[in-house]
């Protein structure tokens, strides 16, 4: 459903559909009262109901529930006035009951659209099917050399993870490209941390993605042969695997092939995919409604309770209002929302200086280069967002250099401080003073003859060398707009 | 001087410290003992259990405390998950494992003084009518050592008949507390679905498995169920309304209580002298002061085609957890696939791995509609039933088991094994609270009293009025102080 | 709910049993009997009647979201089949499908 056309491979347009697994925060798991929290010690965080002990029963979790919801209102879902648990059939080692407790055909919320931008600020919509509850499963460590599943020779299991909250999103197929399949997961993302309802770590295994891919003529409304694509442990797996896909469905079709509905897996190392499992093999899961557990119900007040607690601007519309209000490219606009506390930051900078352009240039330039470098966030550093509103003002009214706002920040950000009084007692402002300027210049031509002669040849790079020669005498506070005008005139009357 | 041998006489005495718990336990521990030579009741006595538990009742008294059930030795079903002792469903697959916790029902009757003296035989995952479904021992009837006790709770019932505990659990799905009381002439309460905690029990079928008592009369099983209900934060199906005390003020007579007769429970199927004691057991409950009044229960005939279908379908998903990965049986194979498969196979009896195919197939893809999905429907109109004919009587009245206890190996074909369940499957799809109380005798060809029970059964969650009417039945006919059994403690 | 043969093998997979040939023929035969005996709930005109999961009428049993005490690591790995330090150990697991 993008709004702009897709580039599409030799007159095939993919169509792609995505299902993710989100770990909920919950401080409990699932059925249980078990922490939920990742990286414990192996089997530690276990009791007889999320090992799954014979006479051992579930309970739910209201606060998972409620996070379901909210995740669901985010997007305009439909939450569901009533819904049920139901249980999905069968067997694996790392699933304790051998059966898991899921939604089937009444899942807490139905519907919804997420909203994405492409880096060149193309906007996007993908419908949501349904998001609905699960409950995780442990984790098997193969015992093998290469780290796979076939050809170990035994399994390790560690049942912390059993149990743990997950909802389900399902989509629509109105995806059309890998970068927006991209551009959905991120949005996803954005709201649920931004709602609190999981820290979604892909690398964490928090958030699971599997994409349907199929691919049609273009101009076609109908479906082409899909195929599920399992194990993308990155955004950048997901893109890659998608990409990859298509062009495998495209090569099959154009050479006369066809492609077969099966799982196929995604080798991040082989940067292809390969089969898993087909059609035939498909699971017949024998979903019945839990006996353990009794429907979920909620009024009409409940959900607007529910819509007037939640956040008032969630990441997602703020994302949607820097883009389409205020003008900033969608690429700067995402890593402002995407950067945690960094749009607050922003937000209270801008106030203050009242120049939102030149306010984003530092904080996603200078302040963004320290706090990766440095791994302290933006918004926990010794800079205040006061102090860069301080700098701003500085620099646009041509009191500072914007190489001494430069070094402003990273004084700044290792010492703290007011850039006003730093740069009135150490002298840091721009040197206009025509006599000062003409003065260094001259210093400069005269310990330079060869460049010179240089510029005088036409060689015009050599300019910059000298204004760089003059900045560096002044320490950077000359107005270098008035040194190169010096330096011309000089110049030419030699 | 001779200990009493009721529950509330039990624990009377113990309160008022004329007997130890401890001489209640020794006592009980004795009576196992001898008769389990003959009647095979328990699958794991518990004495040191017993023990610690009678010293730690009679510590507690000594300070002043008042246990409802102080020192009463209690019997539990081997489907009761009780911390630190083996815990079998009568199955191989779990013949070994320790339980790691407790079961609320018996964590309730514990904390109230009881003291735990054995874990009793079963069918295997509670799947039976004879207990002859047990991997792991052989229970014989009180009353005659070449029938069987009945099932899935056997032990427990037989237990109890034999005087060796004067109150035990079972559990009941589709007629598994009510039949077995019948056949070994005791009373067998299975209480509303919803009204005792389910944690700790180990599922057969989620949606109909329910705890009980068994006991040697009313008053008593009322007092164990008093203290079991009540909603329980481990098992989101328990109800929220607090169970009202059943066992205090039960009325002597049956004035004003209408009791309803189905049309399609006629005697006309049984045998004559079995009809014979049905007859008379209606006669009494209007010399009594009842009015017997026909209703009409037109669905009920299709009870067990669809228990038959509910309870296996709940079942295939409920034993999928026993794979020999985190506990129990492990038959180790190359692979993960084999290992189920094997572990599955050795570790289940025939009637099990039947009712496991039966619900995988009647949950399978393509099937699921015509199967289960049917059954579900079904048991609406069940339900439906017994709420129209609750509006014409306060408790149901209808035999217990068509029969008397039946011989060893009488039921060798599977279905007619079902049709044991004929009169008590109804009541468990919708939920009632059913419970089987002793109403007279046959004789065996040698001579040997047999018992029979009434079934009596309520609406929804309207125990008192029904333990109230069977209380008021066996203090006016006082059955079980006719005959004792052939081996009795 | 036409009569038919039951795959028995096929569920017998699904239930992770391994049956043996006399268990396959005795099984199959006592399925198709009781499935006969089901079939007559195909008489009940049961198109408008709403389905029973449970007879009780509770809604909206949930918990509190409150960590409660976990089972002590030793009871869990000596109460497994098979453990190797902190893990339980299972036979090596063949693809997707187990």
């Amino acid at each position: 459903m993008s709004s702009t056309t897709i580039p599409t491979i030799e007159g095939y347009e993919a169509v792609i559909g995505i299902e993710c697994h989100v770990e909920l925060t919950t401080r409990s798991k699932m059925f249980c009262g078990c922490a939920n929290i990742f990286g414990a010690e192996p089997n530690t965080n276990v009791c007889p109901v999320c090992l799954g002990m014979p006479g051992s029963l579930p309970v739910p979790n209201r606060a998972a529930i409620e996070k379901i919801v909210l995740a669901g209102l985010a997007f305009g879902g439909k939450i569901a006035s009533f819904s049920k648990f139901d249980r999905k059939n069968y067997f694996y080692p790392d699933m304790p009951k051998n059966y898991q407790i899921s939604q089937y055909d009444l899942p807490f919320v139905q519907g919804g659209v997420v909203t994405y931008w492409l880096p060149d600020g193309t906007r996007g919509t993908c419908r949501l099917t349904r998001i609905h509850m699960e409950e995780d499963t442990g984790k098997s460590v193969h015992a093998s050399q290469d780290g796979r599943i076939a050809g170990s020779t035994s399994s390790l299991l560690d049942f912390n993870r059993a149990g743990v909250p997950l909802m389900e999103c399902v989509s629509e197929p109105d995806i059309r490209s890998a970068a927006e399949a991209v551009a959905f997961l991120e949005a996803l993302r954005r709201t649920f941390v931004g709602l609190g309802v999981s820290d979604v770590k892909m690398e964490e295994g928090s958030l699971r993605c599997d994409a349907n891919v199929s691919i049609r003529p273009c101009g076609s409304t109908e479906f082409g042969t899909k195929a599920e694509i399992k194990n993308m442990n990155s955004f950048r797996s997901v893109h890659r695997a998608i990409e990859s896909e298509i062009a495998r469905q495209v090569d099959l079709i154009t050479r006369g092939e066809r492609v077969i509905q099966e799982t196929r897996g995604w080798d991040e190392a082989a940067g292809r995919t390969h089969t898993m499992r087909s059609k035939e093999q498909a699971h017949d899961y024998r979903y019945f409604p839990d006996p353990d557990l009794v429907p979920i119900t909620f009024t009409d007040e409940q959900i607007a309770a529910f819509r007037a607690s939640s956040l008032s601007i969630p990441p997602q519309q703020r994302l949607e209002r820097l883009i389409e209000e205020d003008g900033i490219s969608a690429v700067q606009a995402h890593q402002l929302v995407d950067t945690p506390g960094l749009v607050a930051y922003y937000d209270t900078a801008v106030e203050r200086s009242g120049r939102p352009q030149a306010t984003l240039n530092f904080v996603l330039g200078d302040l963004a280069r320290l706090a990766n470098e440095s791994g302290t966030p933006v918004a926990a550093s010794r800079v205040t967002p006061e102090a860069i509103a301080e700098i701003v003002g500085l620099s646009e009214s041509g009191k500072i250099t914007s190489k001494t706002g430069k070094e402003l920040i990273t004084r700044l950000w290792n010492e703290g401080g007011s850039p006003t009084e730093i740069v009135e007692r150490e002298g840091l402002a721009q040197e206009n003073d025509a006599g000062v300027i003409e003065e260094l210049v001259r210093e400069v031509l005269a310990a330079q003859p060869k460049s010179v002669a240089d510029v005088r040849a036409g060689n015009k790079n050599v300019l910059r060398f000298l204004v760089g020669q003059v900045m560096k005498a002044s320490r950077g506070k000359a107005n270098p707009v008035l040194v190169e005008e010096r330096l011309r005139s000089l110049i030419a009357q030699e | 001087m001779s200990l009493p041998t009721t529950a509330r006489a039990i624990a009377d005495a113990v309160c008022r410290r004329e007997h130890s718990a401890v001489a209640f336990a020794e006592a009980a521990l004795d009576a196992l003992q001898r008769t389990e030579p003959k009647i095979g009741a328990f699958l794991t006595p518990l004495p040191d259990l017993a023990r610690a538990a009678a010293v730690h009742v009679d510590r507690a008294i000594a300070q002043g405390r008042h246990l409802p059930l102080a020192g009463v030795p209690i019997a539990l079903k081997d489907n009761l998950c009780v911390e630190g002792t083996r815990t079998t469903c009568g199955s191989r697959i779990l013949e070994n494992w320790v339980a790691p916790y407790t079961a609320t029902a018996v964590e309730r009757l514990l904390a109230a003084g009881a003291v735990p003296i054995g874990k009793t035989n079963l069918d295997e995952f509670a799947m039976g009518s004879s207990c002859e479904n047990s991997a792991l021992g052989v229970t014989c009837n009180p009353w005659d050592a070449g029938r069987v006790p009945g099932g899935s709770s056997g032990g427990s019932a037989a237990a109890v008949a034999a005087g060796v505990a004067p109150l035990s659990l079972g559990s009941d799905t589709g007629g598994s507390i009510r039949e077995p009381a019948a056949f070994c002439g005791i009373v067998g309460f299975k209480p509303s679905y919803g009204r005792i905690s389910r944690y700790g029990l180990i599922a057969f079928a989620s949606s109909l498995d329910q705890i009980g008592p068994f006991a040697r009369n009313v008053e008593d099983a009322a007092l164990a169920y008093d203290i079991m209900a009540g909603k329980d934060p481990h098992d989101a199906t328990t109800v929220d309304q607090s169970a009202e005390a059943t066992a205090a003020a039960l009325p002597e007579d049956l004035r004003g209580v209408r009791v309803g007769i189905a049309r399609e429970f006629d005697l006309k199927e049984l045998d004559s002298n079995v009809r014979a004691v049905y007859e008379q057991a209606y006669r009494d409950l209007e010399r009594l002061g009842a009015e017997l009044v026909e209703v009409k229960l037109p669905s009920a005939e299709y009870g067990l085609a669809t228990y038959y279908l509910i309870a296996p379908a709940e079942a295939s998903s409920n034993l999928a957890r026993f794979d020999g990965v985190r506990y129990g049986l492990r038959v180790e194979g190359r692979d993960m696939r084999e290992t189920y498969d094997r572990t599955r196979a050795a570790g289940f009896g025939a009637e099990v791995k039947r009712r496991i195919l039966i619900g995988t197939y009647a949950l399978s893809s393509g099937y699921y509609d015509a199967y289960y999905v049917r059954a579900q429907k079904a048991r609406t109109l069940i339900s439906a039933d017994f709420a129209r004919a609750f509006e014409r009587c306060d408790v149901l009245a209808c035999p217990a088991a068509s029969s008397p206890a039946f011989a060893f190996k009488a039921k060798a074909d599977p279905y007619s094994m079902y049709l044991m369940d004929y009169y008590t499957i109804p009541m468990s799809l919708a939920g009632l609270p059913s419970l089987s109380v002793p109403c007279g005798y046959v004789s065996t060809e040698g001579g040997k009293p047999l018992p029979l029970g009434l079934e009596l059964t309520g609406s929804l969650f309207a125990e008192r009025k029904l333990l109230a009417a069977a209380h008021a039945y066996e203090r006016g006919t006082r059955h079980i102080e006719r005959h004792r059994p052939e081996v009795f403690a | 709910m036409a009569s038919e043969q039951i795959n028995i093998a096929h569920v017998a997979q699904l239930a992770r049993l391994a049956l043996t040939p006399d268990e396959t023929i005795r099984f199959g035969k006592q399925l198709g009997s009781l499935l006969e005996h089901v079939r007559v709930l195909q008489s009940l005109p049961l198109d408008d009647v709403p389905a029973t999961a449970q007879v009780i009428p509770s809604r909206n049993e949930m918990r509190e979201d409150d960590v409660r005490p976990s089972l002590r690591r030793e009871v869990v790995l000596a109460g497994a089949p098979v453990s190797e330090g902190v893990y339980i150990r299972v036979p090596r697991i063949l693809g997707e499908d187990a």
